[in-house]
């Protein structure tokens, strides 16, 4: 039998004002095994960790109980203080008795009942544990970064100027993101090209940088340290290696009518395209949806003009198997459909725009090259109106309920551009609050009240009714009390934003979770705001929550820090809580094979004794502790019970249930 | 078809295509067909029967015969195929060292729907000639017809390597309208149903032995370091939970071949507990027939995105 002690934690008052701890320790003193129980105010402290390891020598201790927070806060601490002690680091179990006890109940005597039952039950698995070993699993020194807007750039960058090779998987054919697509960034005004391409291009020039444009991930295996991913690269049917970026295709292709990607559709390109000038890598794709040679075998323009003898109609998607140590997510964002927001006439007049839409209509690159036009009619207009929170903070069904964070600042910008630019314009902006909160940004806004004059209301736009080339406003000053009627000429409409729809499927691929909306959870919303509750996976950018472009680059360099600090290792320390099948009861029926996530289990026909001297040939799981994660779905999926989960076996757990049943 | 059974055994003995035959022969009763293996001409002469009684599924035994050494042949009906084929693609049976003759099945009779005192049963077409010890009657065979094979799933021999009769197709039989009738029942009422049922369980394990998915190298019940070998029952609904562990444990792997009701000498109709749950598999993880084919993957043990969620529990109204 073993010896155990048993440590019970005050945490201050977090534990001892719910629970009475010395009753704790008083009556897990009395549990089969235990020959030390004692309490103290913080176990984790200097002190309390002195206090273990000298009980350890009086006492021989064999096992060690610590009834205290989460093992998620402190399991580590309390292992290596062990692990000095001479005892084995997986002879010691966390009863938690914060987050699932004191934190949860008003009442002192259940808490404190709670609290001996989940004592009781650690003591019960304890008696069952053996001493465990770690190995370590090499590190893959390679990075992948899925998403190449700016988050994924800088984080690239970051990653690559530590030293480390880092591919890029973005599903446009260029790099960039939505930041290609702005004319200004807040509150500096200055040219979003003119800030991005550099970064782009340092991408493109990075050695340690490969880009996969136009590409996807389609599966992603294994662990931290060693994923191994495959890279769907869609068919562009243009020879990246030889297209040398002329454009000659994009002015002849015969196929005009294609709606541009890029500027959200308010006007045209050809079937093969550049999405814009300053495209990374600068290279054609064909729209296989407009294409008339692919999709009739009619035509073949693009392929006569090109020079470089580029094109290729036959091209296929490809697979690209790499192995990674890393993975960043970097998706983005998009803002959403205002199909269901008809109030505003968006799908009933084109001069009704999004704010996104609006960036285009002002950008020298855009379809009306940089003057502000009507979409309508192609004429100034004289009254814009702005209404903000379009989507966001909505309790309704088909809004998010989430504040969208940038709509404020952009549309400040806008406000503040157009009076600026054409100075006869009348701007109002409908709020329900306006939201400042960044390095000079309230400083921003006030501008645009103060100095451009634009016409701030604090009031719900509730409809926009086309009429006669007007649009017809009618909306509520809250603080005027009163009801407003403006003839506009444009409506912008500041949409929500939500996560890029490929977010959710990676997620799953990746086994990282996300929230209700869509967005990557961190592992601690505080503390570890980069990284996924995944081991491995981090995450850069707008993914795990809106944010502006400063907070984005910065979260993406923090994520290339992270992810520079484990490639740096050249060994990973497994979990040695790894799968071990009993080979005399395994059926060799493939079920842990089929579930197990890292391809940690092979099956091997193995000769056993039969009775009388006879020799059985039966197929028999094995499984790899280097690659097994521990995650006990074999176990789970087993149907004769053979496979067991070191450190958490059918047995322990089994001896944890009747302990808190008893 | 006895006969034809008959001579295809001698041949394949014979011409040495195979050393050992499995087949059927009189149990204690002429109506209790058992699983017999033969090695002689005699042997077949003697004692192999095939009638209306040959239900017992050979599938499970093929286990332990395919890897005695040697070949065997066994004759396989439409739902033993599926059982079959099922064990082939756990690795359990193996495949080298069998030759499945594949037999036309038109169901199989249950002699308890002949009545009492029965001493032989004679087939004319469609009809049973049955001498009891009160005279001989003629039984419609429709009549006396085992429920399983009255709602049976397929007529298709999913694998052998050769055939005895007609190939057969899948049955657009209503398997699964009395799992519905439960279904539509309040839990009070279904709960009291299946209380009716498996407190009748006297725990004789015959289920577990004659089911082709319950064939584990070592059962937990029968394995002292599970914890619950020979464990006293606390309460007596702790044999109602055997079964509904047992059904779990075969879930997404049993072929619906209805052995577990067949022999259960308590006539509870355990085979409603894995219709269920082949029912709930159908709806939540789209059509799915366990030892069909080869190729697809049981949806328990595999993940695709459209996999229903946990909340499915309370969308169906679950607590």
């Amino acid at each position: 039998m073993q010896r155990v002690g048993v440590f019970v934690c005050w945490c201050g008052s977090n534990i001892a004002a719910t629970v009475d701890v010395e009753k704790v320790a008083e009556v897990l003193a009395k549990e089969p095994g235990v020959v030390f129980s004692t309490n103290y105010q913080y176990m984790c402290s200097q002190a309390g960790q002195e206090m273990i390891q000298e009980s350890i020598a009086k006492y021989n201790l064999t096992g060690v109980v610590i009834c205290s927070c989460s093992p998620r806060m402190h399991e580590n601490t309390f292992r290596k203080t062990c692990e000095k002690a001479g005892l084995n680091p997986y002879m010691v179990e966390i009863a938690n008795i914060r987050e699932q006890c004191s934190w949860i109940h008003k009442d002192k005597e259940t808490a404190t009942e709670k609290a001996v039952i989940l004592g009781r039950a650690a003591i019960a698995k304890v008696h069952l544990n053996a001493p465990l070993t770690s190995g370590t699993s090499p590190v893959k020194k390679r990075a992948l970064v899925i998403g190449g807007g700016i988050a994924g750039i800088q984080t690239a960058l970051d990653i690559a100027d530590a030293g480390f090779d880092v591919d890029i998987v973005e599903k446009e054919p260029t790099i960039g993101g939505k930041m290609t697509q702005i004319d200004k960034t807040f509150p500096t005004l200055d040219c979003a090209a003119c800030i991005l391409t550099p970064k782009m291009v340092d991408a493109a020039q990075n050695e340690k940088i490969h880009i996969y444009s136009y590409s996807e991930v389609s599966s992603v295996k294994g662990f931290v340290g060693n994923f191994k991913v495959t890279i769907k690269k869609k068919a562009r049917y243009v020879d990246e290696t030889k297209c040398t970026g002329c454009g000659l295709c994009t002015e002849k292709c015969p196929q005009k009518k294609v709606p541009n990607a890029f500027n959200l559709g308010l006007d045209n390109r050809r079937a093969i395209y550049i999405p814009f000038a300053q495209a990374v890598p600068k290279v054609a794709t064909i729209d296989a949806d407009y294409c008339t040679m692919l999709k009739s075998g009619k035509c073949g323009v693009c392929s006569k003009v090109c020079t470089a003898g580029a094109i290729d109609y036959t091209q296929k998607d490809a697979f690209i198997e790499q192995e990674y140590g890393a993975i960043v997510v970097a998706t983005g964002f998009n803002p959403i459909k205002l199909d269901q927001y008809d109030e505003f006439a968006y799908s009933q007049s084109p001069d009704v725009v999004t704010s996104l839409e609006f960036e285009r209509l002002m950008n020298a690159a855009g379809p009306t090259g940089g003057t502000l036009l009507r979409p309508s009619d192609g004429q100034h207009p004289h009254t814009i109106v702005f209404v903000q929170c379009v989507g966001s903070r909505c309790d309704d069904s088909k809004g998010k309920p989430y504040c969208s964070k940038i709509c404020c600042m952009y549309t400040a910008k806008h406000a503040m551009l157009c009076r600026e630019k054409y100075p006869d314009t009348d701007v109002y902006v409908f709020y329900i609050d306006v939201r400042t909160p960044g390095k000079n940004f309230d400083e921003f806004y006030r501008r645009a009240v103060e100095e451009y004059g634009v016409h701030y209301v604090k009031g719900m736009v509730g409809k926009v009714v086309p009429e006669n080339g007007k649009l017809k406003v009618q909306a509520s000053d809250l603080i005027g009390n009163q009801q407003l009627h403006i003839d506009a000429d444009m409506v912008v409409l500041a949409a929500a934003i939500e996560p890029d729809k490929s977010a959710r499927p990676l997620a799953t691929m990746l086994t990282a979770s996300m929230d209700t909306n869509d967005f990557f959870t961190e592992a601690h919303p505080k503390l570890r705001p980069v990284e996924s509750p995944t081991a491995g996976i981090f995450l850069s950018g707008a993914c795990q929550g809106p944010k502006d472009i400063p907070e984005t680059v910065a979260q993406a360099s923090a994520a290339a820090a992270k992810v520079i600090g484990l490639l740096n290792k050249d060994h990973l320390v497994c979990n040695p809580c790894t799968a071990q099948p009993d080979e005399l009861m395994c059926n060799g029926c493939s079920s842990c094979e089929k579930v197990c996530p890292y391809g940690a289990i092979t099956y091997v026909d193995k000769e056993f004794r039969g009775p009388n001297r006879t020799t059985l040939l039966r197929r028999v799981a094995q499984v790899n502790p280097a690659v097994c994660q521990g995650c006990g779905a074999c176990t789970v999926a087993c149907p004769s019970g053979a496979m067991d989960l070191k450190g958490f076996s059918n047995k322990q757990i089994m001896a944890e249930v009747d302990a808190i049943c008893r | 078809m006895q006969e034809r059974l008959k001579q295809k055994a001698t041949q394949l003995l014979e011409n040495g295509t195979v050393d050992r035959i499995l087949g059927w022969k009189a149990g204690e009763f002429f109506y209790d067909l058992t699983p017999a293996v033969f090695t002689t001409k005699e042997q077949i002469e003697k004692d192999f029967v095939f009638n209306v009684f040959a239900g017992a599924n050979l599938s499970k035994y093929l286990i332990a015969e395919s890897r005695k050494g040697g070949k065997v042949a066994a004759f396989i009906k439409p739902c033993d195929s599926y059982s079959f084929q099922q064990l082939l693609k756990e690795h359990r049976i193996w495949r080298d060292n069998v030759y499945v003759v594949g037999v036309q099945c038109d169901g199989m009779c249950d002699a308890a729907k002949l009545g009492d005192g029965v001493l032989s049963v004679k087939e004319e077409g469609e009809n049973l000639i049955v001498d009891t010890l009160y005279g001989e009657k003629t039984v419609l065979k429709a009549d006396a017809i085992a429920d399983r094979c009255a709602s049976c799933k397929s007529k298709k021999i999913v694998i052998f390597d050769e055939l005895i009769g007609e190939q057969g197709e899948e049955t657009e039989n209503d398997r699964f309208g009395e799992i519905a009738r439960l279904e539509a029942m309040s839990p009070e009422e279904r709960f009291e149903f299946w209380r009716g049922e498996l407190s009748r369980c006297i725990r004789c394990n015959a289920c577990r032995n004659v089911c082709p998915a319950c064939s584990c190298e070592k059962c937990v019940f029968d394995n002292a370091n599970s914890g619950v070998r020979n464990k006293a029952a606390a309460d007596s609904f702790e044999e109602n939970m055997f079964h509904i562990i047992r059904a779990f444990h075969v879930t997404g792997r049993c072929t619906d071949c209805g052995e577990c009701s067949r022999v259960c000498p308590q006539n509870i109709p355990l085979h409603l507990l894995n219709r269920k749950m082949i029912k709930d598999i159908n709806e939540l993880y789209g059509p799915y027939q366990a030892g069909a084919d080869m190729d697809t993957k049981p949806p328990l043990t595999n993940f695709t995105v459209d996999d229903c969620e946990p909340s499915i529990v309370h969308e169906r109204g679950g607590q």
